[in-house]
């Protein structure tokens, strides 16, 4: 079942009536990016399934830190849904809080291999954080489903 | 939808039909329609024409349009609204069901509560009935992102304090607002024609299964309604009648008897209320009231809401076979996800009953019928 292997360092989900939620940990931006990413995947399948054999690069801009959080993982939700691309490895590089640039792996969805459970229709605002605690960096999303 | 069918037709048909609309809809996370692609400009008809341009192109008749909210049309859609991502989004999805808690329903009306209402609405005991509870899809879904990271700027550029960055918001009368309600209404109409387009399928299913002309099948929409829409209409406020945005969400419009929204055929009786309950128990087929009218801005419950969140729902039925206990309680069930169905299990859900219950002693609506589950099939 998806989200039941607990991945610990890199994120715990989070349970929310009606929706799904989860909280991702990194040592620093960027990596709290990819383990919010790998983190989104791995809610809707098995992230440890999928293989990096497919390569794409991004570029998202927002007005602040949690925004782009946001948008990062909705341009990733946007590309799963029109072309079928589930990802697992994201190497992240933000100038400032307001942008970021990665390149991103993954593969088109085979149901075979991927378990399909969870459909995240859109990644949310509702609670949001992006929070630096004792030198590590932690963001709270909120997804609809 | 209602048809001329009794539970007993469908006897020994049951699992057919679950198998047949099964694979004849497209369901499950990112389904498509794999029998026709739509061109740019086709897809801008669908906005602007909702269920009409479904009709149009042979899916459904002119009687269908005449039982669905606004005609399965919302004037003012604006296409140009829309961006092109959720152009790209929603193209392939059209005439598809989707996951989560969207699904088609083969139900039999167990009781009936009103015989003179149900009777004009078509209603019998023992009749088959079909529910769709499906919308916008991916296209609705790309619609509300594009709209959430415009409002980010605009509540910030208009000074509005929010407590929470999701309810992120515009004055309705900024061009912020205007744009994103031409771009609402293009997502309502493309769930009109998304469902008009299952609706289609599914006669064509009934008819295939029990091997009859559809004409005998005789399956008939009483109502098709959005629950999750703002809408500009007209409610009295101290005394006086305003125009007011309503916004309804969980919730689901239940007009009055007498309102000229209402098909001609219903204005006498009031608005049918779909109110569909989980998959083991029960839905209901309720009627507006002016006593709603008056005191909920003519809005009705839409379901039961959740009891368990869905990680709850799948540690409650891990181990257990939910298909084959619905079957045990003769409920057939297909699902295009595992765990889909598991978030779905009927326990997840609070007793719809009892949420009926209490709509229906408040005087918002009334009980008419209660349906009982044959079939379902769930994304």
């Amino acid at each position: 079942m998806p989200g039941d292997t607990p991945h610990p360092d890199i994120y715990e989900p989070l349970s929310h009536t009606g929706d799904l939620g989860m909280v991702a940990y990194g040592q620093d931006l960027p990596e709290l990016f990819a383990h919010a990413a790998w983190a989104m995947f791995d809610l809707m399948s098995d992230a440890t399934t999928i293989r990096p054999q497919r390569t794409v690069t991004l570029s998202v801009s927002a007005v602040d830190l949690e925004d782009l959080l946001v948008r990062w993982l909705s341009a990733l939700l946007y590309l799963y849904d029109t072309q079928r691309l589930l990802c697992c490895t994201f190497h992240c590089t933000l100038c400032e809080p307001t942008h970021v640039t990665a390149t991103v792996a993954g593969e088109p969805l085979d149901p075979d291999r991927h378990p399909i459970d969870t459909e995240i229709k859109a990644v949310t605002y509702h609670q949001i954080a992006v929070e630096q605690i004792a030198g590590h960096w932690q963001a709270r999303v909120i997804f609809d489903l | 939808m209602g048809s001329g069918l009794s539970r007993i037709d469908l006897a020994g048909h049951v699992r057919d039909l679950a198998e047949g609309l099964f694979r004849n809809i497209p369901s499950g996370v990112g389904s498509h329609r794999k029998d026709f692609k739509l061109s740019q400009q086709d897809l801008r008809r669908v906005l602007e024409g909702g269920a009409g341009w479904a009709v149009a192109q042979g899916y459904g008749t002119g009687r269908d349009l005449e039982h669905i909210e606004e005609k399965g049309c919302l004037p003012g859609a604006q296409p140009e609204a829309v961006s092109a991502r959720a152009l790209e989004r929603g193209r392939p999805q059209l005439g598809s069901l989707g996951s989560g808690n969207h699904f088609v329903e083969v139900d039999y009306v167990a009781e009936v509560y009103d015989t003179a209402v149900a009777q004009a609405l078509g209603l019998f005991l023992d009749q088959i009935i079909i529910t769709i509870h499906t919308g916008s899809r991916g296209f609705g879904y790309q619609v509300c992102d594009d709209a959430l990271q415009l409002m980010q700027k605009a509540t910030v550029k208009y000074g509005i304090a929010i407590p929470d960055r999701q309810l992120c918001c515009a004055p309705l009368t900024s061009p912020e607002a205007q744009e994103y309600i031409g771009a609402m209404y293009s997502a309502a109409n493309f769930a009109f024609a998304n469902r008009q387009l299952i609706t289609h399928k599914v006669r064509e299913t009934f008819a295939e299964v029990l091997q009859r002309a559809p004409k005998d099948v005789h399956i008939e929409v009483i109502y098709d309604v959005c629950h999750n829409i703002g809408k500009f209409e007209t409610h009295v406020v101290d005394g006086q009648p305003r125009r007011l945005c309503v916004h309804r969400k969980g919730a689901t419009r239940a007009l009055p008897p007498g309102h000229p929204q209402l098909p001609e055929v219903y204005r006498h009786l009031g608005q049918p209320v779909l109110v569909p309950g989980d998959m083991g128990r029960y839905s209901y087929v309720l009627i507006g009231t002016p006593q709603g009218s008056a005191e909920t801005f003519a809005s009705s419950c839409h379901g039961a809401g959740r009891r368990l969140s869905r990680t709850q729902a799948k540690k409650a039925a891990r181990g257990r076979a939910i298909v084959r206990e619905l079957e045990d309680q003769g409920i057939y069930v297909r699902s295009a996800g595992r765990a889909t169905l598991l978030e779905e299990i009927p326990e997840a859900y609070k007793d719809v009953s009892e949420v009926v219950d209490v709509v229906h002693s408040a005087g918002i609506s009334k009980k008419v019928v209660q349906l009982r589950p044959l079939g379902v099939i769930k994304g």
